[in-house]
C-alpha cells in the first residue's frame, strides 16, 4: 500500500494518506518533491498549502511561526531531508518553545533528487540519524519510520500527539515526479490567509 | 545636543510601539545593545519572545507568523545580517511584512574590527534584499521609529530594517 517497486516507502502514498480527508489542515511544505507531494495529495488550487521553492530549510521555522500564531490548529511541515538538515538549527529554536501544536514530517530518501542526485549526509550507516537531532533537541515524539506497519501510527501521532512532533519517513529514492503548480509565493500567501482568516 | 539627553527609556519605548503595534512574537538572537528590549519582550505575557540559533530564522518566523495572522518582529546584531540574506529573498518574493531591529555594530565608537564589516555594508545589504531602513541616532526617536517602521511592514507587506546607533545602545567596552 505504502511501497514502492524496490520495496521501500512511497513517499507520495504517505503524503496522500496524511492529507486524506484534512482538507482544513495548514499545510507549510519544503522545496522540491515534498511540494509536489502535497500537490498530488490534495490539488495545484489548495489553498491551504504553502510550497516554498527557495529559502531552503527554513519550512520548520514557518511552521514554528505559525504554531504560535494559531494554536486551536495543528501546523504541519512535510520536507526533503537536506532541507531538515539545512534546517537542524531550527530544531534546537523550537525546542525552546516546545509548540504542542507543530509536527514535522521528513521524507528522506537520502539523496538531493531535485539538484542532480547528489548523496545526502543521511545517507547510510553513517549518515546523520534526523530524528536523534530531534530528540537531542528534547522533542517529546521523535522517532524514524521504515516499514508500512508503522506508518499508520505516525499518522496518528502526527496529528495527536503532543508536540512538537518530528517523523522521519525513510523512504524509497524513486522520485514519483515534478507536478504542475504555481510558483507565486504572493498567490500562495494570499489564498493561504483568505482561507485561514477569512482575509488577505 | 539636546536629543541625546533623553532622560526615558528608549528600550521600553521600543517594547511599547512593538506591544501596540500587535507584535506577539519576537525572534531574537541575543544581543547586548537590545538587552533591555528583549527583556521587556520576555517579561510581556502576550508576547512570545524565541532566541533563535540564527538570523536566516527570523524571516521565516516572520512569514510562518503572518500565514497564521500573526505579527513577528525580529531583533538582531548587524553582524548577523549575512546569514539572513537568503531567507530575506523569500520576504521580498512573497511580500511578507518583516520588520527587523538591528543593533548596529561600528555605528558609534566600535572597539571591535570584527563587528566592522558587516556594520559598515549592513543597510546597504538591506537595501539590496529589497528592506527599506530607518535608523535610530537618539533615544528619545527610538519609540516613534519603530511604530512607524511597524505600520509601513504590516500594511505594505515589506522587509523594513531598523537600525539602532551604538549612540543609543551605548558601546561596548574592551579592555
Amino acid at each position: 500500500m505504502y511501497l514502492e517497486t524496490d520495496g521501500r516507502l512511497a513517499r507520495r502514498e504517505i503524503v496522500k494518506r496524511i492529507l486524506k480527508d484534512r482538507d482544513d489542515q495548514p499545510v507549510i511544505t519544503g522545496l522540491s518533491i515534498a511540494s509536489y507531494d502535497s500537490v498530488a495529495a490534495r490539488d495545484a488550487e489548495h489553498p491551504l498549502n504553502f510550497n516554498m521553492h527557495g529559502a531552503l530549510g527554513g519550512a520548520p521555522m514557518l511552521g514554528l511561526g505559525l504554531a504560535i500564531a494559531r494554536p486551536d490548529k495543528r501546523a504541519l511541515v512535510l520536507m526533503g531531508d537536506f532541507d531538515a538538515v539545512m534546517g537542524m538549527r531550527a530544531m534546537a529554536t523550537i525546542g525552546t518553545q516546545m509548540p504542542t501544536n507543530l509536527a514535522i514530517a521528513v521524507f528522506d530518501n537520502a539523496i538531493c533528487s531535485e539538484t542532480g542526485g547528489q548523496t545526502s549526509p543521511t545517507a547510510g550507516q553513517t549518515g546523520i540519524d534526523l530524528a536523534g537531532v530531534a530528540r537531542a533537541a528534547k522533542w517529546p515524539v521523535a522517532r524514524t519510520v521504515v516499514t508500512e506497519d508503522e506508518v499508520e501510527q505516525a499518522v496518528d501521532d502526527l496529528y495527536g500527539a503532543e508536540g512538537p512532533v518530528f517523523i522521519n519517513f525513510k523512504v524509497s529514492g524513486i522520485n514519483p515526479g515534478s507536478m504542475k503548480k504555481t510558483r507565486d509565493g504572493a498567490l500562495m500567501k494570499l489564498r493561504f490567509r483568505k482561507a485561514l482568516l477569512g482575509e488577505a | 545636543m539636546a536629543r541625546t539627553q533623553y532622560e526615558g527609556d528608549w528600550s521600553k519605548d521600543v517594547h511599547d510601539a512593538l506591544d501596540g503595534s500587535g507584535v506577539t512574537q519576537i525572534g531574537y538572537v541575543p544581543d547586548g545593545g537590545m538587552k533591555n528590549v528583549i527583556n521587556y519582550c520576555i517579561d510581556n505575557p502576550k508576547m512570545s519572545a524565541i532566541p533563535l540559533a540564527s538570523e536566516e530564522e527570523g524571516p521565516c518566523l516572520a512569514a510562518g507568523a503572518w500565514l497564521g495572522g500573526g505579527k513577528a518582529a525580529i531583533i538582531m546584531q548587524s553582524t548577523g545580517i549575512g546569514n539572513a540574506i537568503n531567507t530575506f529573498s523569500m520576504i521580498e518574493v512573497c511580500q511578507f511584512p518583516c520588520l527587523v531591529l538591528v543593533s548596529h555594530r561600528s555605528s558609534w565608537g566600535e572597539g571591535n574590527r570584527w563587528q566592522t564589516p558587516m556594520g559598515q555594508r549592513g543597510p546597504d545589504y538591506f537595501k539590496m534584499a529589497g528592506f527599506h531602513t530607518h535608523f535610530v541616532e537618539h533615544g528619545i526617536d527610538a519609540g516613534e521609529t519603530v511604530a512607524a517602521a511597524a505600520a509601513q511592514a504590516y500594511n505594505t507587506g515589506n522587509g523594513i530594517g531598523v537600525f539602532f546607533s551604538q549612540r543609543v545602545m551605548g558601546v561596548k567596552k574592551f579592555l
